[in-house]
């Protein structure tokens, strides 16, 4: 492959491809992080992740909307505001849809599989009747497009640089919560043992429905990111669905640590093929791999050593 | 933006102009009002359609629920328009047409199964419906079964014709070759990436493009596929960087496309300077509405209809499809495809003087539509329309320019020989 180009060349591509890498980790890292703290915490299949993700890419729609027609002032800055109310609104419904469903089923992890499915199926036609069948395009403030040029041939995309330091911050401030505040060691005390947790004081309901707020917050936070990346329209949630799924799995359900650290190994085995081969076929021998390894090792890469 | 505006004003006071018109045009098609009493239905109608004295049943089968309720919606739309526009101007041989709408929910065995209850069921006298090629390989074995007319209305990949479909869209060759030799005759393009979405229909463009360059004696740098729905193309886009190609040959579909005009933009590919100059065949001014008209501006668009196309007939098609669907809708290729299926089907009927499948099939060959919002059409033997190419230049606001059109109208040619 060097034979054509100039070392220059060469070794600065392998650069922006190592960038791309990191880009999709972090990609992959605020896609997870929202269902693992639900499936990997309370053990609920949250198959609506996607729609969740798309109600938050909705509420910066609306704020892009709002802010020019209102205050267009306000525009370079509005990015920030639409992300924190897409939290609010998605850990809103999350806590919302705990309440009226998912606590009836929390016994039975398979019907929760079913019906976070059919709600997605709901809340995509919802979508659809509220903001129409068609994508909706969100702008962005100029500063959030383009490119800084590092050299001439290396280029980084600034909204990559956002995503990262969004990612960066968002998992740490996850961490803290998690890890180091009183209401994380709640969590964690319901995850190891409910009935013990409810024993010595823990509301476990309310910890519950705390958890799953946050954790379609995060969903919302990330799905209203994506706007910068992806596509905003009724189905597009189910684009990620499949991603984040695996990513989930392939860290080993129960850990935070294992989610990071699996995105870290598939964002750059498929990035590193994508540039070798097609596509396509980076990500079926991505998927082959994933397959392998869940195969002699199925509960993940991390996993939480427990009594059950 | 300042350059934008004196061709605004003068198109608004054209439209204003047309106005005046554009109930004219309707009635000059019918060449006098046809009497249903003079076509009694005993006569137009002798297989049990669903035909009475004053009343004609249609079907439309198109997705409005599921992923591709996104680009069905404006074929819906355009069917609509066209079948009331038809009604207004007197019906088909002077009944007035009644439609039944079926979902196809985005999943091709509903496809079938709503196809099979219009025909069976419902005896309908033709379908205006499908989009995807899955749709309509999945419908394709009932209409030829009970023997319904489809009238099928997107750019595809060619390779079929059926006794039982009109095919309102270009095939392939139609769209890729006139769009290739124009970027090599004015752009001076000597490679091309070749990239699309995995499935039949940019792998088999992408064949006809690779063939058509080759024999041009040029260059294809590079040739990739993503799965659908994929949302990161970072790498590809390094690999476009480094192989340096004159020109980006784009067929990406659906959400990815949206994913992909903004990390190119974000890469610091600049479309606008034409280094590379990226050209589409996937990207309508429906699409651009999800992009965003800043993401892909300076790209050019190969394919027949553009919503700017500056023509009479458009800007009545135009203006009447805005009053029934609001100003903020936007016009795609597809869309005025599907506008043309009612009315390729009502002259059909009309030149057979029946509503029999079969007569209307022996008919529809030499059908010609002057007023087509594209401009002349006139349906080939082999069931596909001899119409215009043109190339677009994508403007800021989500609209197209048309740089280039095609002198002639271009022979449709579904199996284009050396290229399969």
């Amino acid at each position: 492959m060097i034979g054509d180009y100039t070392l220059l060349e060469f070794s600065s591509i392998l650069a922006m491809q190592g960038f791309a890498g990191l880009i999709l980790f972090s990609v992959f890292v605020l896609m997870a992080l929202g269902l693992a703290i639900i499936f990997g915490q309370m053990g609920v299949i949250n198959m609506a992740h996607g729609e969740f993700m798309i109600l938050g890419a909705y509420v910066t729609w609306l704020c892009s909307g709002l802010v020019t027609a209102y205050a267009p002032a306000l525009f370079p800055a509005y990015f920030f505001i639409a992300m924190a109310l897409a939290f609010i609104v998605t850990g809103a419904l999350g806590i919302l849809v705990e309440w009226a469903m998912i606590r009836h089923l929390y016994r039975r992890p398979l019907d929760t599989l079913l019906a976070t499915w059919g709600l997605s199926l709901i809340l995509q036609q919802l979508y659809r009747s509220v903001f129409g069948a068609r994508e909706v395009g969100v702008s962005l403030p100029d500063w959030m497009m383009g490119s800084f040029a590092l050299t001439d041939i290396i280029e980084v995309p600034i909204n990559g640089i956002f995503v990262m330091a969004l990612t960066m911050l968002i998992s740490l401030a996850v961490f803290l919560l998690m890890f180091r505040s009183r209401w994380g060691k709640q969590v964690r005390a319901v995850v190891q043992n409910r009935a013990m947790a409810g024993a010595v004081g823990i509301n476990t309901k309310k910890v519950d429905r705390l958890t799953f707020g946050l954790g379609c917050g995060v969903a919302g936070v990330a799905g209203s990111a994506f706007t910068m990346i992806g596509s905003t329209g009724p189905t597009a949630g189910q684009l990620y669905i499949v991603d984040t799924f695996l990513v989930v799995v392939f860290g080993g359900a129960a850990s935070l640590l294992g989610t990071i650290a699996s995105a870290f190994t598939i964002s750059q085995a498929q990035s590193t093929m994508e540039f070798f081969m097609s596509g396509s076929m980076a990500k079926v021998l991505t998927l082959l791999t994933v397959v392998g390894i869940l195969m002699l090792r199925p509960e993940g890469l991390f996993t939480l050593k427990m009594r059950r | 933006m300042s350059d934008d505006t004196p061709k605004k004003a003068l198109s608004a006071t054209r439209r204003q102009v047309l106005a005046g018109f554009s109930a004219l045009p309707f009635m000059g098609m019918l060449g006098g009002k046809v009497n249903a009493a003079d076509y009694p239905t005993a006569e137009v109608n002798t297989t049990g359609l669903a035909v009475t004295d004053d009343k004609v049943t249609v079907g439309i089968l198109h997705s409005v629920t599921g992923t591709m309720a996104i680009s069905e919606t404006g074929s819906v739309q355009a069917e609509k328009l066209a079948i009331k526009q038809i009604n207004e101007a007197g019906g088909v041989l002077g009944r007035q047409i009644d439609f039944i709408q079926e979902d196809g929910a985005s999943d091709w065995p509903t496809f079938a199964e709503k196809a099979k209850k219009l025909l069976v069921q419902d005896k309908v006298a033709s379908v205006m419906g499908c989009w995807t090629s899955a749709s309509r390989k999945a419908v394709l074995p009932v209409f030829e079964q009970y023997n319904g007319m489809l009238y099928y209305p997107t750019f595809y990949e060619g390779l079929e014709q059926s006794p039982n479909v009109i095919y309102t869209g270009q095939e392939a060759t139609q769209q890729i070759i006139a769009g290739i030799d124009w970027v090599v005759q004015n752009k001076g393009a000597k490679s091309f990436y070749l990239l699309g979405s995995d499935y039949i229909w940019p792998r088999t463009s992408n064949k006809i493009a690779r063939k058509h360059i080759e024999k041009l004696g040029l260059k294809v740098s590079g040739e990739e596929y993503y799965p659908l729905g994929h949302t990161q193309f970072n790498s590809v886009i390094n690999k476009i960087k480094l192989t340096k190609p004159d020109v980006i040959y784009a067929i990406v579909v659906g959400g990815s496309n949206v994913a992909f005009y903004k990390q190119l933009k974000a890469a610091g590919i600049d479309m606008t300077k034409e280094k590379p100059l990226l050209l589409t065949i996937s990207v309508t001014e429906d699409e651009i509405l999800g992009i965003g008209g800043e993401n892909i501006v300076g790209a050019y668009a190969c394919m027949k209809y553009f919503q700017s196309l500056p023509n009479d007939n458009n800007a009545e098609f135009v203006k009447a499809f805005k009053e029934m669907w609001g100003d903020e809708i936007v016009i795609g290729d597809v869309t005025q495809a599907a506008y043309l299926g009612p009315w390729l089907w009502k002259m059909a009927v009309e030149k057979a003087g029946s509503f029999d499948i079969d007569k209307v099939r022996a008919a529809s060959p030499g059908i010609e539509f002057a007023k087509a919002p594209e401009g002349y059409v006139r349906i080939h033997e082999n069931h596909h329309l001899w119409s215009k190419t043109r190339v677009g230049h994508a403007l800021n606001d989500g609209q197209y320019e048309v740089v280039f059109e095609t002198a002639d109208l271009v022979q449709p040619d579904p199996f284009p020989a050396g290229y399969q």
